[in-house]
């Protein structure tokens, strides 16, 4: 007799690449952290302004059109973090309560992620972190942040 | 251009879990209000500035559903929270300039349903599309990404300024206070200790729930018009004597800080020079206050006190009844509605006409009002005169 299957976990969402995101969901399959970098000033910066904006068309800095993706370091410290206690989706609903985090990367970017192998408590801002891939798919990873050495 | 404008009409809906309502009828309804505060008709409208927000009806075909006839100014304005002080100032440079005549500003929402949840409201799905960038954020678990950004942008003040969670907890207190004298609350009746506020659950920690403003369905109208044709009607003219804006930029660059640094400061300085008026010549305080954190920021970047002792400042409780400093004296966005920046605009009105009743500040010739948009991105700060004027 088949036993009913009485629990499911859903699924965690997972990004879905489309063509301006691809090379950065690529390298990050790949374990590289690409940002977006000026070549006429060598500026680093976010590929998009924020939340639900396309890629940046143009330097932040000196407004040149002329950008490239480029690997980041990695490494970086933590500016600031939370802590979701609300569940939104029911996905999270074992690791409430999670932390999102924002990475000051070493190349003056920010970036909002989460930070692993580390537990809530034990977080602390300024702490050095480094970028670690957790793969989500065949298709997809994504950087996440681990604590490191000095 | 100062104190040439005045806001001679105010509208203020049924606030809260008013269900069963289109945002049309709720706007429509606000102006209605409005409109008979001031002792207007319809046809005397020649402008309609409409607040941009979730809703689609939010947006110029507003003016067909309202039947609103050869207007001379019309827009759907969106600087998110900081929107109310961009169109009032919109609109009183059109009256000046001989543009327009009576304007009417209008915000309107009916983010809950019965039954839904008012976090799904503000979840943020459906900010930009779920694929690319804008699908990573999912995978992180990053839902209702005002509360987190706040949250973030919280600790990081309470990290390099050691602000707690009693001084915050002190600005929910004191507006709680305040909302008891208001009917219009929809925390009304319900008042709240510091032990309350401590002991309300963690939304995203560093917030607990009490530092977070409610969600409501409802609508507020002001109508503008000019300073000489106020004086004729109904209502005592509450000037328009300064403006200002500010938006300090990227929130992703390591060289800027503007979670902690925000345009509060800059465009206080610049509504306060228009108005020819100093900080210290404030009678009541009406703060955009998504968020405790906000009040507390906001206080700080006008110059109330140096950056940093923004929790020290309101730690003895004079922003609420019976302090030195009267802010959000309706309640706020924490313990009354929330409108967006009309929720600070209409408690402003209000106070400055002396129409406060029981919450009524007895001095009250100056009114400053903030807005605040995105995660303290954008700023506008207006400057009412009443009293006199």
């Amino acid at each position: 007799m088949k036993m009913p299957l009485v629990t499911e976990t859903p699924a965690k969402p997972v990004p879905i690449p489309d063509e301006e995101s691809r090379p950065f969901f690529d390298g990050a399959r790949q374990g590289v952290l690409l940002l977006r970098r000026c070549r006429a000033c060598d500026v680093f910066m976010s590929p998009t302004g924020g939340i639900g904006t396309p890629l940046r068309p143009r330097c932040v800095s000196c407004f040149s059109a002329d950008l490239e993706w480029a690997p980041a370091g990695g490494k970086g410290t933590l500016y600031s973090f939370a802590l979701m206690h609300q569940l939104y989706d029911p996905a999270f609903a074992d690791e409430l309560p999670y932390n999102i985090a924002v990475v000051q990367l070493d190349e003056g970017v920010r970036m909002t992620t989460n930070v692993v192998a580390c537990a809530n408590e034990d977080l602390w801002i300024g702490m050095p972190l480094v970028v670690t891939f957790e793969r989500l798919s065949e298709e997809i990873a994504i950087p996440r942040f681990r604590p490191r050495c000095r | 251009m100062k104190g040439r404008t005045a806001i001679a009409g105010l509208g203020i809906t049924e606030m809260g879990k008013v269900y069963g309502r289109t945002v049309t009828d709720f706007a429509a309804e606000a102006i209605a209000l409005a409109l008979d505060d001031a002792g207007l008709e319809k046809s005397d409208l020649d402008g309609l500035l409409i607040n941009a927000n979730h809703s689609p009806e939010m947006a110029p075909m507003l003016q067909m559903s309202l039947g609103l006839e050869d207007l001379a100014l019309i827009s759907a304005m969106s600087a998110y929270g900081s929107s109310a002080g961009t169109m009032l100032q919109y609109a009183a440079q059109a009256i000046t300039t001989g543009q327009a005549s009576a304007v009417a500003c209008v915000y309107a929402d009916a983010p809950l349903s019965e039954g839904g949840s008012a976090s799904y409201a503000y979840s943020g799905r459906g900010i930009g599309s779920d694929t690319g960038f804008a699908s990573l954020r999912f995978a992180y678990g990053d839902y209702g990404p005002a509360n987190t950004s706040y949250a973030l942008a919280c600790r990081r003040h309470m990290h390099l300024y050691g602000t707690t969670h009693d001084q915050l907890g002190t600005i929910a207190v004191g507006q709680r206070e305040w909302a008891q004298m208001n009917p219009k609350a929809q925390m009304h009746g319900k008042p709240m200790t510091l032990a309350d506020y401590h002991d309300s659950r963690w939304v995203v920690e560093p917030l607990h729930l009490f530092d977070c403003c409610l969600v409501s369905n409802g609508a507020v109208a002001v109508i503008v018009t000019s300073a000489e044709r106020a004086r004729e009607l109904t209502q005592p003219p509450v000037y328009l004597l300064g403006f200002g804006q500010a938006a300090p930029g990227d929130n992703q660059r390591a060289e800027r800080e503007p979670a902690v640094h925000t345009g509060a400061k800059r465009s206080g300085e610049l509504a306060l020079r228009m108005a020819g008026v100093a900080l210290e010549d404030i009678d009541v305080l009406e703060l955009y206050d998504c968020y405790t954190y906000t009040v507390l920021v906001t206080l700080e970047d006008y110059g109330f006190c140096a950056k940093g002792e923004g929790g020290a400042f309101v730690e003895d409780g004079k922003l609420g009844p019976g302090g030195s400093l009267p802010t959000n004296t309706g309640g706020g966005q924490l313990s009354s509605f929330y409108m967006w920046g009309f929720t600070p605009l209409s408690e402003g009105v209000i106070q400055a006409r002396g129409q406060g009743g029981e919450r009524q500040v007895p001095k009250h010739d100056l009114v400053l009002v903030s807005g605040n948009g995105g995660t303290l991105n954008w700023h506008s700060t207006t400057i009412l005169g009443g009293g006199t004027g």
